[in-house]
């Protein structure tokens, strides 16, 4: 029943050199896909880059083509007010509901501000979440 | 083409050579093909591909009055026991146009003297190790490209292209292994990521005895090779 909470993050493999995240943004904007916000987690001489998109199988299904290595991970995207203590908000959530995060990045939507959560076990927090009354987006804001 | 060779036809045995290949290379070969993999061994300058591997697959069988085979230690020139490693040095017994008197064909191997249990009791030569010339000496250590390759082969994570980058810096050699991660054991998650890494630079050095960076590159991004691989670039100004 929490599985409409699961956001489908892109997770790309990657090398740092030059040029790579241009093309794979080209190959974005010639899909016609809109990024929400990305991250690039950095290895030794790679990085992972995570996306949030909003037709995310366009985007897989063209990254797999041009023979990017790419998967989905699951994630939640928490509702923050776009304001001080918008975080804080959303944070303080967690904390209570003593959930742990993998890694976290957020972005300023034109409703409200979100925040990305990567934690363990996706469904268990979002229940936690809730039940704190926090807001979640649904995978059918993401098609 | 939607052909399979294992199922699609009657291929069933395979003479290998060419390249010094491993046990693991092999057991893939039978399991994707179905194809019984033999060993193969020659050089232009003797005839050809002649000597291989019997139904047993342990080492290939020199006909003993043919070839003289020894094997010499590389620095002394001397020869080294049975079952040690060293170059290979062939006598061809009965060519007559080009004699060929202690040839040294450039491999690696060792030779084994036990009678095989088909019942020939020429003396087998373990499989090809490297090339003499492929052989890398860092920091005084020999490193054969085929041990970074079996070592590799042994990491399921991890494919079969590789690349070796020796550098200096300093007074000191660094070496640095390239290898495509599979797109199958890509994580999100970085720290499996490092530790993969880790463990991939814990086995190379047991292996080899020198400690190698390694660097996880993209699937089908390191150069293909048709014929024999060109896997090291050495950068060391001499
Ligand atoms: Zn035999």
């Amino acid at each position: 029943m929490y599985e409409k909470y699961r956001i489908k993050q892109l997770s790309i493999f990657s090398e740092n050199r030059p040029g790579r995240l241009a093309a794979l943004a080209k190959a974005m904007m010639e899909e016609d896909v809109n990024i929400y916000a990305f991250s690039i987690a950095e290895g030794a001489g790679y990085g992972v880059i995570r996306a949030l998109v909003d037709h995310p199988e366009k985007a897989f299904k063209r990254l797999s083509s041009m023979g990017v290595t790419v998967r989905y991970t699951d994630v939640l995207a928490v509702e923050m007010e776009d304001r001080p203590g918008g975080l804080y908000g959303a944070v303080g959530a967690l904390a209570e509901a003593g959930i742990n995060i993998e890694y976290s990045y957020a972005y300023s939507g034109k409703r409200c501000a979100v925040l990305i959560l990567r934690v363990e076990d996706p469904d268990a927090a979002a229940e936690r979440l809730l039940e704190k009354g926090a807001r979640l987006l649904e995978i059918s804001q993401f098609t | 083409m939607g052909v399979s060779i294992k199922n699609d036809t009657k291929l069933r045995v395979g003479l290998l050579g060419g390249e010094p290949w491993s046990t693991k290379m092999r057991d893939r070969i039978r399991d994707w093909l179905g194809v019984k993999g033999i060993n193969c061994y020659g050089s232009s300058e003797m005839y050809g591909p002649m000597f291989t591997e019997c139904s047993e697959q342990d080492g290939i069988h020199v006909w003993g009055d043919i070839a003289y085979a020894e094997v010499l230690d590389q620095e002394t020139g001397e020869r080294v026991a049975p079952g040690e490693r060293g170059e290979l040095v062939l006598t061809m017994l009965q060519k007559e146009a080009l004699p060929m008197i202690r040839y040294r064909v450039g491999d690696i191997t060792e030779i084994n003297t036990e009678p095989c249990p088909c019942g020939r009791t020429h003396p087998r030569i373990r499989r090809i190790f490297g090339r003499v010339d492929d052989m890398l000496i860092i920091r005084g250590i020999n490193v054969f490209p085929s041990q970074v390759e079996h070592t590799l082969m042994s990491i399921p994570e991890v494919g079969d292209h590789f690349e070796i980058v020796v550098d200096r810096k300093g007074a000191l050699d660094t070496m640095l292994v390239r290898v495509e991660l599979k797109k199958e054991a890509f994580t999100d998650n970085i720290i499996q990521l490092m530790e993969l890494r880790e463990r991939i630079a814990y086995r190379l050095r047991g292996a080899l005895n020198i400690g190698a960076a390694v660097e996880l590159v993209e699937p089908d991004t390191l150069q293909r090779f048709e014929g024999k691989a060109k896997r090291v670039v050495d950068r060391r100004e001499i």
